[in-house]
């Protein structure tokens, strides 16, 4: 990747011969001199202790972000947002560690694209909350809209209310908990993480997943595609309580009546024959 | 673990087992336990110091990391660059899944933290904000 600069020519798209081939990493990379860094070269390095609010009443999106990045370059590490009002979009694309709470409600695609804060949300939040989440931690203490989660890959999000329909799609990682309902096409195209609804489920949950597992608690009202009820072991159980711990939600959780949903894999399709091989091994 | 496999089984053979693998020609999923719970008594040391640092009171994104085996090799996947990260091939691999994956971890965030991630210089070349 060395040298790789910006270039404003168009691209060539005719073919080409050359073969694109894999290289390794370890040219980049030694375990011997690289120092115990805790933090991304571009992440800025704040303090935790370091408080500080902002008061977003008469500030628009953009103004809020942009203060909370400031904020970030300046060192603070934890930051209080008073009166978001609804507001779509904050606190999008976080990649530092940081405290952040948000003293009221989100609009639309709050918390998107997180890699590393740990978020505290009062109120309640709008459709595709934590949307590609990478790392961190997102609490809600209200209910939150739709699409919850959609292709979280990494972390815990977290809601202690009801969700909307298709939480946690296309998830491909990290951990959803939903302390209440979720709606229908909950875990669609679900690849890999955990998701645990407390409450009830709606219809079709874990249609077309792949990989995963979602733990309900309540009623589930019909299987998607592609998605079989499995047996709990002690390792779920085990890995419920201590992630429900964290949580304060560990009341809301009777082992008893868990259910596990896992893939059923008959749509897996992982190889590269052609139709007529492929009907052979089908 | 979902079969009792040898340890090195993917290290010391292509992993290609059952009838349906041997006639794609090719691995059918993971090459390890995605669903082995980590025990958080084997955290190595740089790990404590890391989730100390975050403020996480687990593994939190690391629970999904797990040391994978690529072209006869030990190796970590790493999502930011969509490919494989070897292993040193000095490196002494415990005898167990546990503490491997423990390493593969604390191997993954050191790379992603180290100034030479190639994220680093596509960030300089791309990023469309300070």
């Amino acid at each position: 990747m060395a040298g790789l600069e910006k270039s404003n020519e168009p691209l060539k798209t005719e073919m080409r011969s050359e073969s694109l081939l894999g290289r390794t990493q370890q040219v980049f990379f030694s375990l011997d001199n690289n120092e115990e860094k805790m933090a991304q070269p571009f992440a800025y390095e704040v303090d935790f202790s370091k408080s500080a609010e902002i008061d977003a009443e008469d500030l628009n999106t953009r103004q809020i972000n942009s203060k909370l990045k400031h904020l970030l370059t300046e060192g603070y590490g934890t930051i209080t947002i008073k009166n978001p009002g609804a507001k779509h979009s904050i606190g999008v694309g976080i990649l530092n560690r940081l405290n952040l709470k948000i003293e009221g409600s989100l609009g639309y695609f709050g918390l998107g694209l997180l890699d590393g804060p740990n978020v505290t949300v009062e109120g309640r939040v709008g459709w595709s909350c934590g949307e590609n989440m990478m790392s961190g931690t997102v609490l809600i203490k209200k209910n939150a809209g739709s699409t919850f989660g959609a292709a979280i890959r990494g972390g815990d999000l977290v809601c202690k209310g009801d969700v909307g329909a298709r939480t946690g799609i296309d998830q491909k990682g990290g951990t959803i908990i939903a302390g209440g309902n979720t709606g229908a096409f909950s875990g669609f195209m679900m690849q890999r993480g955990r998701m645990v609804v407390l409450g009830d489920a709606g219809n079709n949950l874990g249609d077309s997943m792949y990989d995963g597992t979602i733990y309900v608690g309540g009623k589930i009202k019909s299987l998607g595609a592609d998605a079989v009820e499995s047996e709990t072991t002690e390792s779920d159980e085990k890995w419920l309580t201590d992630k429900l711990t964290l949580y304060g939600l560990v009341d809301k959780l009777n082992l008893s009546t868990i259910k596990k949903v896992v893939s059923g894999k008959q749509l897996w399709n992982y190889d590269s024959l052609e139709p007529s091989e492929k009907k052979l091994v089908l | 673990m979902g079969e009792n496999k040898d340890i090195d089984h993917y290290l010391k053979s292509d992993g290609v087992d059952s009838e349906r693998e041997k006639m794609i020609g090719q691995t059918i999923g993971y090459r390890y336990d995605v669903n082995l719970l980590p025990d958080l008594s084997r955290l190595t040391p740089f790990l404590k110091k890391y989730l100390d640092y975050m403020g996480w009171k687990d593994l939190n994104w690391l629970e999904d990391i797990h040391m994978g085996y690529e072209e006869g090799r030990a190796a970590v996947f790493d999502r930011n660059i969509n490919g494989w990260v070897t292993v040193p091939p000095d490196l002494k691999l415990p005898d167990n899944q546990q503490e491997r994956d423990m390493i593969a971890r604390e191997l993954l965030v050191k790379f992603q933290m180290s100034d030479n991630h190639p994220l680093v210089a596509l960030r300089t070349a791309y990023g469309k904000f300070d």
